[in-house]
């Protein structure tokens, strides 16, 4: 036996070691089993959602944080657990909200009551009645338009929505899926039957402001044969949850020859993760229309994701992304052409500026069945300094001979000799970097509706200058 | 009576290369002022640098507009006083009509607000004068537009923005005798209503119809010579050569 030697302990402090085992529990702790039952039985889940949220839960547990996008490094966890609990008020203090959010409100002249509600300070009243009245509006039509939990609990459409929930984004996609599927509350649910067409764009803007929701909230939709539905999520204005993250989930199934346009202008307060999912079924000869406006959070995760799974189906994707000062928004889309003679464009616009940070993240998938389908990239890149950044990141992979691919990819810098030039005109250095920025964007803007392209210039606007004119 | 403009001792440097050694120029309200010289002597540099075009830095020397020191001022300051500056080649901006550019720009420039109705019979008056479509104005500022569409558009908006003064840097370059004509109907119109012009150029077409008042001979970043209109029509005749020699 050889002889001992004694050697004191190592001191392992100075190494710092983390162990991602480590990590995983750091960020799983307080989130349990006990917390998800906690949930269940405030919100009067049926049994298949009460194990639905288990099984998500350990999913959660078992997947590791997403490492190939922008950092979440400072997304804490521990504050999201005391905002998940049941029962705990979503509200914050009105001293609390960031003086930054507070003078947007003030620029974008906002009243008082819709402040505090933007805040999550306060519920508004106003949106309570326009949601109300929205509502019965549609319902005579069929239409049913209402929040998810009260849905699932209606025998109507208990089944309807058990089949649904989570199977276009299933728990195992990625960690906040899986967060989501475990702590998920709130949200829409919209149900249109065969051919209906509905007039009025529905705005979830009212509900959830309503409600004082919004952070893990999941927006189901379902509309049937040969329906019209347009569906508008968010609001120009700052949004501020004192959680900063988002982690929700939208699902949508468009039925054969229907037409679902979903819109989305989203401005969260930049101190938040917006790590959010979308994605649509769409079946034969069916359209889905995103249209999505990315200029809040601190950092942002978003790739809406259309399935074109019958014949003839479409999607088309417009978006626009803005990064200022501290923001990383890493944005795109994503098609998977399952089925022959599908179509699919992407059309978008980012911006960077002051430090702010994009990329752009394109994915188009075409399979072997899927022949005689066509797909169309375009997506432009404008910085307006030396130290912004801007990235494109597109993906194809094509597997049929039998198809139609065209991408365009431009990155450029605002020209001094642009904005000299619109100077000698009289408008300001901001005015005329306001000009060309509107006008890089036109093409994208004037895809939207008329009151929507109004708000995306001013939020443009509101980036640039400062004011909205 | 008082100068509208006036250019004391300016020296001028592009990425520290000295361009304008030491130009002065006085300008009255209401003249019509030629500078002429054979290429790259300076005259689009000393056209940029009234604008304070950041790419030129001003060395020495100072610029006075309305007996006012603008020496420090910025490019969209100069332009609300009442100066402008057509391009030599003006730059495209995708995405923006020229007729609403042009009314934003009229909004900057001190109208708070120009009612669409006002600004539509103005705008159908100028393009008369010009000889353009109205549909013209719908179009994207500068894109797609030939050589000569460009410089319509450029005396457009010096039309409706009608400033003081106007500093034309070589706006009759490479256009055919039309449309060499309609710009200079645009010109005219503009000293009708008042204006105070000062011309670059290497040609004299675009001089034809206007009465110059003074002319100024640019060499190598100085102004060689400084004469009355008669001095156009000799260098029309004899070239630049005589103020090479010096």
């Amino acid at each position: 036996m050889k002889e001992k030697t004694y050697i004191e302990d190592i001191d392992e402090s100075i190494y710092d070691f983390r162990f991602e085992e480590d990590e995983e529990d750091i960020l799983g702790r307080g989130i349990g089993a006990d917390l998800i039952d906690e949930i269940s039985k405030e919100k009067n889940d049926p049994e298949w959602m009460r194990a639905f949220r288990q099984k998500s839960l350990k999913i959660f547990h078992n997947t590791k944080m997403p490492q190939w996008g922008p950092s979440i490094e400072g997304l804490d966890m521990d504050r999201i657990v005391t905002y998940i609990r049941p029962k705990a008020k979503m509200r914050n203090k009105w001293e609390d909200v960031p003086e930054e959010v507070k003078q947007t409100f003030e620029r974008l002249g906002i009243p008082q009551a819709e402040r505090e509600s933007l805040s999550g300070v306060g519920a508004q009243y106003d949106s309570e009645i326009v949601y109300h009245n929205l509502r019965s509006e549609v319902e005579k039509l069929g239409v049913v338009y209402t929040d998810l939990e009260t849905a699932m609990k209606d025998e109507r459409f208990s089944k309807m929505i058990e089949s649904h929930f989570m199977k276009l984004i299933p728990p195992t996609d990625h960690k906040f899926a899986a967060l989501h599927g475990a702590v998920w509350s709130g949200g829409s649910f919209v149900y249109v039957p065969e051919g209906v067409k509905v007039e009025v764009p529905l705005q979830s803007y009212f509900r959830l402001n309503a409600e004082s929701a919004g952070q893990f909230e999941h927006t189901l939709i379902i509309i049937e044969k040969n329906s019209y539905l347009h569906f508008i999520e968010g609001c120009s204005a700052p949004k501020y949850y004192a959680a900063s993250l988002h982690a929700g989930c939208v699902e949508l199934y468009i039925g054969e020859g229907a037409t679902l346009r979903y819109s989305t202008i989203e401005n969260w307060s930049k101190n938040m993760y917006n790590l959010n999912s979308k994605r649509a079924l769409v079946e034969k000869g069916g359209k889905v229309e995103w249209i999505s406006g990315s200029f809040g959070s601190h950092v942002s995760y978003l790739y809406p994701t259309s399935v074109l799974n019958g014949e003839g189906s479409t999607s088309e994707f417009t978006g626009i992304t803005f990064s200022g000062e501290g923001q990383d928004l890493d944005t795109g889309a994503k098609v998977i052409h399952n089925a022959p003679n599908t179509s699919s464009y992407m059309n978008t616009r980012s911006i960077s500026k002051s430090g702010g940070r994009n990329t752009f993240r394109s994915e188009v998938i075409v399979k072997p069945q899927a022949k005689g389908s066509k797909s169309s990239v375009s997506c432009a890149s404008l910085m307006l300094d030396s130290i912004s950044n801007s990235d494109t990141i597109p993906v194809m992979d094509i597997r049929t001979k039998d198809a139609d691919i065209g991408h365009e990819a431009k990155i450029g810098r605002i020209s001094d000799d642009a904005v000299f030039y619109l100077m000698t005109r009289g408008l300001s250095e901001e005015e005329a970097k306001a000009l060309i920025v509107s006008g890089f964007c036109e093409n994208v803007s004037k895809e939207l509706p008329v009151e929507y392209a109004v708000e995306m210039n001013n939020l443009i606007r509101m980036e640039m200058v400062g004011s909205i004119g | 009576m008082e100068n509208i403009l006036e250019i004391k001792n300016l020296h001028v440097s592009v990425a520290d290369k000295e361009i304008l050694k030491g130009v002065d120029m006085e300008i009255k309200p209401g003249e019509t002022h030629v500078l002429m010289g054979p290429n790259g002597a300076g005259k689009s540099t000393l056209g940029h640098a009234i604008m304070s075009d950041p790419k030129y830095e001003v060395t020495e020397g100072e610029l006075f507009f309305d007996g006012e020191d603008i020496t420090e001022e910025g490019t969209d300051k100069r332009a609300k006083r009442g100066l402008f500056l057509s391009f030599q080649d003006p730059i495209p901006v995708p995405g923006i009509s020229l007729g609403s550019f042009t009314r934003s720009a009229i909004e900057q420039g001190g109208e708070k607000h120009i009612k669409l109705w006002d600004f539509k019979k103005k705008s159908k008056e100028v393009c008369a004068v010009l000889n353009m479509d109205e549909s013209y104005t719908e179009r994207d500022l500068n894109v797609g537009f030939s050589g000569g569409e460009k410089k319509k558009a450029e005396i457009y908006q010096l039309l409706m923005l009608n400033p003081k003064l106007a500093i034309l840097d070589e706006t009759d370059s490479g256009l055919d005798v039309d449309a060499v004509k309609t710009v200079s109907a645009g010109v005219e119109e503009f000293k009708k209503n008042g204006g105070t012009l000062l011309i670059i150029t290497h040609s004299t077409r675009i001089l034809d119809n206007l009465k110059v008042d003074r002319t100024h001979i640019l060499v190598d970043g100085k102004i060689a010579k400084t004469g009355g209109p008669e001095l156009v029509s000799k260098i029309n005749e004899e070239g630049f050569e005589e103020y090479l020699k010096q």
